[in-house]
């Protein structure tokens, strides 16, 4: 089963040609003190804003930093971002929506009213106010990204498990005296987790996204830290003369999101039984 | 929906008051030499020094009647600068609801009928670029390019200096100018994934039996769209529009500091850095009070729409 699904990704041009771009910015993320021309962090005051050249193949900015080199430590943020939050919103989401499905009554009752609640606030008020009464780091990021994105996978997740416990083969391990939490973790997660990773990819992009408008703002990644959103900001503030600011570590963003996105999809169809009568 | 009110103003006060950082120890960072007996009074003054339960449901006790609390700022009242930026903000969002529909129903449809041509693939480019763009990145492109290169539109503001002494049509003129760019832009990642919605409704309301009847009594295709295929395919449509208005309204705060647009996104901003907790709280209570008003709209459009809740009703 999974060799078929990675087959059927792979035959996926777009999202083989993602998976190797998401590769090569990891490479890039972790090795970055290698890659990189020069330090993200040395200020120049002989090379201010200077435009696109050989020496500075995406300009310098306002201080005289390399901005190549701050995107490609920046992407050291996003990943680390992208991948933690994601990791928190599924955890949750798992779990709340595994227990309001399998137990169902009132405890499915209040899981799917905390659920509502969260879905009413526009998330990003949410976010930014914690964030902003709270010292905004790297790690606080990550816990409320996750903390206001696991509700769409509780939903998911529930309906899974909703379906998957009428089942024979739950009801065997029922039968047979198993726990309500092996019943849970050993016999129906394991047959919902496609969906969760479908879903998982898709959130992978969308913490990276909301970081990015987080440190945009300037309340996520705080300065001198390299991050992509950070070095957009500071481009705001000189859009009129310096354009290579705003502009590559848009694009930064934007592919690399756009693979997550890619590859979620080529997962989803590689998943969707419709598809496998076909060849 | 009380209880959903309730939870919202929980997470609200919990949010913020579970925080270490407070005001009084803000203002200290600001004034390091306030005496103890100048901070005990600020406490007093902000109501701090008090149990949190009891500050909740001091805190309730005001919201339920609409009084929002003065901010830490300027000691104006919560309530009256949410007022007086409330409007900029839901015009701005139905303006860009309006775009979305008026756009993205024709495209869904169309893309549905050309599934798998030219067109549809390249719907399909445009929904990925609008789900992975940072739409505030995609801001500063347009305002570079529209902006600043050719100067055709202004970039920043809801209207020009000097625009009160200007003829009625020309502020009008200066008004759309200026909120051109930000409508736009804010309209972009629904404009995505509502085209992508109505596309994939419309394919399933095509392959449904009753297109097949109508089709096989020999109806024109145009009636068959539009009687019988449209109204079915726009029905959960109208949901997925009530879903994107806390969307929209989240996004506010990016577009309008971008955008330096003088509503409640920017508000909320400037008070989530200067910790001005009573604003902040009461825009988190009236950003998710908007987005029930937005589902409680598309359950009435929904009703309008949908011919079956009305015949349930009537018999």
């Amino acid at each position: 089963m999974v060799k078929y699904i990675i087959k059927r990704v792979l035959k996926n041009k777009l999202a083989l040609a993602s998976l190797i771009l998401i590769s090569a910015i990891f490479i890039i993320a972790v090795f970055a003190s290698f890659i990189s021309p020069y330090d993200p962090y040395k200020i120049d005051v002989y090379h201010v804003l200077e435009p696109p050249s050989k020496a500075h193949l995406f300009g310098t900015d306002e201080l005289g930093r390399d901005v190549c080199s701050r995107i490609i430590y920046g992407a050291r943020v996003s990943l680390k971002v992208g991948f933690l939050a994601m990791g928190i919103a599924i955890f949750i989401g798992t779990l709340l929506g595994a227990i309001a499905g399998y137990y169902g009554k009132w405890v499915d009752t209040i899981i799917m009213r905390i659920v509502d609640v969260m879905l009413a606030f526009p998330s990003l008020f949410l976010i930014l106010a914690v964030v902003a009464v709270l010292e905004p780091s790297i790690y606080i990021i990550m816990v409320v990204i996750g903390l206001t994105g696991w509700m769409d996978v509780a939903r998911l997740v529930r309906a899974e498990v909703l379906s998957l416990k009428e089942r024979e083969f739950v009801l065997a391990a029922k039968a047979i005296g198993a726990s309500s939490s092996r019943v849970i973790f050993k016999h129906i997660l394991p047959n919902a987790i496609y969906p969760v990773i479908v879903a998982a990819t898709f959130a992978v992009g969308g913490a990276i996204l909301i970081e990015s408008g987080l440190s945009f703002l300037g309340l996520g990644i705080q300065p001198p830290e390299p991050s992509w959103g950070g070095i957009l900001s500071i481009g705001k503030d000189y859009i009129t003369v310096a354009w290579w600011m705003s502009l590559f570590p848009g694009i930064a963003i934007f592919l690399t999101v756009l693979s997550f996105n890619l590859i979620g999809e080529a997962l989803r169809d590689a998943l969707d039984p419709k598809h496998w009568i076909e060849d | 929906m009380i209880p959903i009110l309730f939870g919202i103003t929980l997470i609200c006060f919990v949010v913020i008051n579970l925080a270490p950082g407070s005001p009084a120890t803000f203002q200290e960072e600001l004034s390091p030499k306030a005496s103890p007996e100048a901070m005990e009074s600020l406490k007093k003054l902000y109501g701090l020094d008090k149990p949190i339960h009891e500050r909740y449901l001091n805190w309730l006790r005001m919201v339920v009647t609409l009084d929002l609390g003065k901010s830490f700022v300027d000691g104006r009242a919560v309530k009256e600068k949410i007022k007086e930026r409330l409007p900029i903000t839901i015009i701005l969002n139905l303006l860009s609801l309006l775009l979305i529909l008026i756009v993205a129903i024709p495209i869904g449809i169309y893309s549905a009928f050309k599934s798998g041509k030219l067109f549809d693939r390249l719907l399909t480019v445009f929904v990925f670029t609008g789900f992975s763009v940072p739409t505030f990145w995609l801001a500063l492109l347009a305002m570079i390019v529209f902006g600043i290169k050719f100067g055709l539109l202004p970039i920043s503001g809801i209207q020009s200096i000097g625009a009160e002494t200007m003829p009625f049509y020309e502020r009008i003129l200066d008004w759309i100018k200026h909120l051109i760019l930000p409508v736009t832009i804010m309209s972009f990642a629904g404009l995505a994934g509502m085209s992508r919605y109505t596309r994939s409704s419309m394919l399933e309301v095509l392959r449904q039996d009753y297109i097949r009847t109508a089709r096989a009594k020999g109806l024109p295709e145009r009636v068959v769209i539009i009687r019988h295929a449209l109204r079915n395919a726009l029905l959960p449509v109208v949901t997925l529009l009530g879903l994107a208005v806390p969307g929209l309204i989240g996004g506010s705060v990016i577009f309008e500091s971008i955008f330096s647009i003088p509503g409640m996104g920017q508000l909320f901003y400037s008070s989530a850095m200067a910790r001005d907790y009573p604003t902040i709280m009461g825009i988190l209570v009236i950003g998710a009070l908007l987005t029930l008003i937005g589902n409680l709209l598309a359950d009435i459009a929904y009703f309008i729409v949908d011919p079956r809740i009305r015949v349930k009703r009537n018999g």
